[in-house]
């Protein structure tokens, strides 16, 4: 009994080591959503390409889209546009919210790289970022029909993430097969 | 559990959590860029009723900057700690108390943002294990002290050594119970056993 007693701290030692191994793969910056499964937070702000023109969560009720956050001055947000204007083309509705940017710059950048919006909320102050629980540019949220977030990506969309965490849930609720 | 493995995690991984392309970036847009310069990191933060300060600190000092996990709100100069500021000092002259300002701020950034954790099935074992390391220690501590007094008794006394034997060759054990013998030994079946083993070596030889 005593002789099995020497291998407790062996056996903590492996435990702890499995419990940090598996930890290595977690990614620390990725925290929890609180928001997916609620509803999108209500907003009342100008669109980007019109000062006077208000846009609500009304806009995109009743579609299933992608709100996509972003901004000229967030480098991975380059890396991103192509597959915004990829999905774009394929069907996919696309509503931009530029945060905490200069409308001016925005609007070249659209020029500049194409424009995969059906239309951007301009979000100088990030008001309605801070309502989302955003803490960095890009961020994707797939909301439905019902103005229900049902998906949050933080980070870049690419190809990969697309297939593997986003396809599956937009083709169950749009009932589609891209 | 997941939250008190994820904490743990957290401390080691930290080293290891630099950005990396397509990692969401720190949001730094021109104007708050400017703006950080132009304070350089001094915030001066005026309230309507100077009573509201002390809970402002407090929160800040509780919150924990989403972006830069492991500093706090009064710690981080990160564009969204200030922007958070601004919001916790807006609604605390909106009158709201400590719970709904957090409560706020969780329903957005999730529990995550509360670096004093709420104690529910994810973090009883994290606010426990401080009470189960004490409880393990005085247990560990309680065996410890008992143990010795049994024990002394059994043990060969080192006096026993010094004394002079017949032989330097008869094995230690028997020296020291030969020393106890030269101290009045305490029973019968004590010197039988002796006698025995001191008879042993005689006879091998």
């Amino acid at each position: 009994m005593n002789r099995l007693a020497l291998f407790i701290p062996l056996a903590l030692f492996f435990g702890l080591s499995l419990v940090l191994l598996l930890g290595l793969d977690k990614d620390p910056t990725e925290l929890p959503s609180a928001l997916v499964g609620e509803a999108f937070p209500p907003f009342n702000l100008p669109s980007l390409k019109d000062e006077q023109n208000v846009v609500t969560e009304q806009d995109f009720n009743g579609e299933v889209v992608l709100v996509n956050v972003w901004a000229t001055w967030c480098f991975a947000c380059r890396i991103e546009h192509p597959m915004l204007n990829k999905l774009s083309e394929q069907g996919v509705k696309i509503i931009g919210l530029n945060y905490k940017d200069q409308r001016a710059g925005a609007l070249a950048w659209l020029v500049e790289r194409g424009d995969p919006y059906q239309f951007n909320i301009f979000d100088a102050k990030g008001r309605l970022g801070i309502d989302l629980g955003v803490y960095g540019a890009p961020e994707t949220y797939l909301v439905d029909a019902d103005g229900i977030i049902r998906y949050r990506r933080v980070g870049v969309v690419d190809d990969r993430v697309w297939e593997s965490e986003f396809r599956a849930i937009y083709e169950q609720i749009t009932g589609t097969e891209q | 559990m997941k939250l008190a493995i994820l904490l743990l995690l957290s401390v080691f991984t930290f080293a290891a959590s630099t950005e990396v392309i397509g990692s969401p970036e720190a949001i730094e847009s021109p104007e708050a860029i400017e703006r950080t310069e132009a304070i350089k990191g001094a915030e001066v933060v005026a309230f309507s009723d100077e009573s509201l300060r002390p809970r402002y600190q407090q929160l800040l000092q509780e919150l924990r900057c989403p972006k830069c996990q492991n500093q706090n709100l009064a710690d981080s100069n990160s564009p969204i700690s200030q922007d958070l500021r601004r919001e916790i000092q807006r609604m605390l002259e909106e009158q709201m108390t400590d719970k709904q300002i957090k409560d706020y701020l969780k329903s957005r950034y999730s529990e995550f943002i509360l670096y004093r954790p709420e104690v529910n099935k994810n973090t009883w074992l994290l606010w426990g294990s401080p009470v189960l390391v004490v409880l393990l220690g005085l247990l560990i501590l309680l065996r410890h002290n008992r143990k010795p007094e049994p024990s002394a008794e059994n043990e060969v006394p080192t006096a026993g050594n010094k004394v002079p034997t017949a032989s330097n060759e008869v094995p230690t054990a028997i020296r020291g119970a030969g020393a106890t013998d030269k101290e009045a030994p305490t029973n019968s079946s004590d010197q039988q056993r002796l006698a025995e083993l001191l008879g042993d070596k005689e006879n091998q030889q």
